[in-house]
């Protein structure tokens, strides 16, 4: 039987989600001997490939760059899990939606700025108007809310996902 | 006095009739000034709510509590519907469940409720609905309101990012402090908890500083100050207690 390829990204989130993954500790050579990782900021891939059974998504979608890479990851994936608050609700990228995209960045770039006050305007992509779940911009298959989902659900719900049943969530909330 | 709350007079008072009726397929009798929330309690059966709380008249502004009653359509509220006679309740249906999980996401929606850095996390009643009803995200879109906190108290702080308009502020400072600080100014969606006549809680000429309202509250929206994320842990089980000493001393 080939192995569950499967692909982990990090959109706007604080990378906790990841570190929660890995908390799993051992455990993980149980996930690594019935997947193969075909992408993720844990390791050195550069493109996201194509035919990816499962996707892990970190993070809100904030920047045209988090927009175009979630389209760009469901077109190629076949079950797309939001993991973690950000990537359920916004959670904290989300706190700035009160506030206008020029009112922050004002706030980030010149208000707080001791040198050089300036927006940049290369290499960083620009925000969009709000911070936005994941689900809101394309269909997301499996939902593990929690700021992290401890390591413990996420375990449960890859070896589920792997075994063909529902997971369990009943350990993770929204917050934790 | 050692009698606790839950020890209710035995012999219930004279007038009192006794209805029967069936809760989820189970013969039950109960008092007929009982709500079905009341009686289904007292069977065991647990309904879910938020704006309920011991000792505080019920209002029926969060609707988590409905119930299906067989011949008819509509569904009632059950914490300020009484029972009846021959009843057939329903407290729990694919619909039922439908509706709670909407109400829960409705109010995640209408307000801005960051769990991960609220200081009621880990001890929000909001929190616990949504786990208990399976809410692991909204299918509605958030609204992310501008509201304000007023931290003008010297003691409390009044976050609008976390209310959930249940009122319970409301009615323990009219109830039982008497101070009847708090009120709702506006309707539906705008609709806000307001100290005297809206003006910042460190003004109120009438609030006593009791701290009721923030003990009571079932999320992060009234807190005290000094608490950081996770550290407010709320206590409202002293509310029977003094309602009970009150009726006590008015007999």
């Amino acid at each position: 039987m080939s192995k569950v390829r499967l692909a982990t990204v990090w959109l706007d989130g604080c990378s906790g989600c990841h570190m929660s993954f890995l908390d799993m500790d051992e455990r993980i050579l149980e996930i690594a001997a019935r997947v193969e990782v075909v992408y993720s900021p844990l390791v050195d891939l550069k493109e996201f490939p194509a035919d990816v059974d499962v996707t892990i998504v970190e993070g809100g979608v904030s920047s045209e760059e988090d927009l175009h890479k979630i389209r760009m990851v469901r077109s190629r994936t076949k079950l797309l899990i939001a993991l973690g608050d950000c990537a359920v609700t916004s959670n904290v990228p989300g706190m700035r939606n009160t506030f206008k995209v020029d009112d922050v960045l004002k706030r980030a770039y010149f208000e707080n700025a001791d040198l050089n006050p300036q927006v940049p305007s290369e290499v960083i992509p620009r925000l969009l108007p709000r911070t936005r779940p994941v689900h809101e911009i394309v269909p997301v298959d499996v939902f593990l809310p929690g700021c992290p989902p401890p390591a413990d659900v996420i375990f449960g719900a890859l070896v589920s996902l792997l075994d063909g049943t529902t997971p369990d969530l009943s350990a993770t909330r929204f917050g934790r | 006095m050692s009698s606790r709350p839950s020890a209710k007079p035995a012999a219930p008072a004279p007038s009192s009739k006794v209805k029967t009726l069936t809760i989820d397929d189970r013969l039950v009798s109960a008092r007929e000034d009982e709500s079905i929330l009341d009686a289904a309690r007292d069977n065991g059966i647990q309904i879910p709510t938020l704006c309920n709380l011991d000792g505080l008249t019920p209002v029926g502004a969060c609707r988590l509590c409905m119930v299906e009653v067989k011949g008819s359509s509509r569904l009632f509220a059950s914490c300020v519907t009484m029972v009846g006679e021959g009843m057939e309740v329903v407290t729990d249906s694919e619909r039922l469940q439908k509706y709670r999980k909407t109400i829960v996401e409705l109010l995640f929606s209408e307000r801005n409720h960051v769990c991960a850095v609220c200081v009621s996390n880990g001890h929000c009643e909001l929190q616990n609905l949504a786990q208990l009803l399976g809410v692991t995200h909204l299918t509605v879109p958030y609204l992310n309101p501008k509201l304000p906190v007023d931290a003008s108290h010297e003691r409390f702080v009044n976050d609008h990012n976390r209310c959930v308009l249940c009122q319970r502020c409301v009615r323990v400072c009219g109830e039982v402090e008497g101070a009847h600080t708090w009120d709702i100014n506006g309707r539906g969606i705008g609709a806000r908890v307001i100290t005297d006549l809206n003006q910042p809680w460190g003004s109120s000429e009438t609030c006593t500083g009791c701290g009721k309202c923030v003990q009571v509250c079932p999320t992060g929206a009234l807190t005290e100050k000094g608490k950081s994320v996770r550290e407010m842990s709320k206590r409202t089980r002293f509310l029977p207690y003094l309602t009970m000493m009150r009726e006590d001393r008015s007999e």
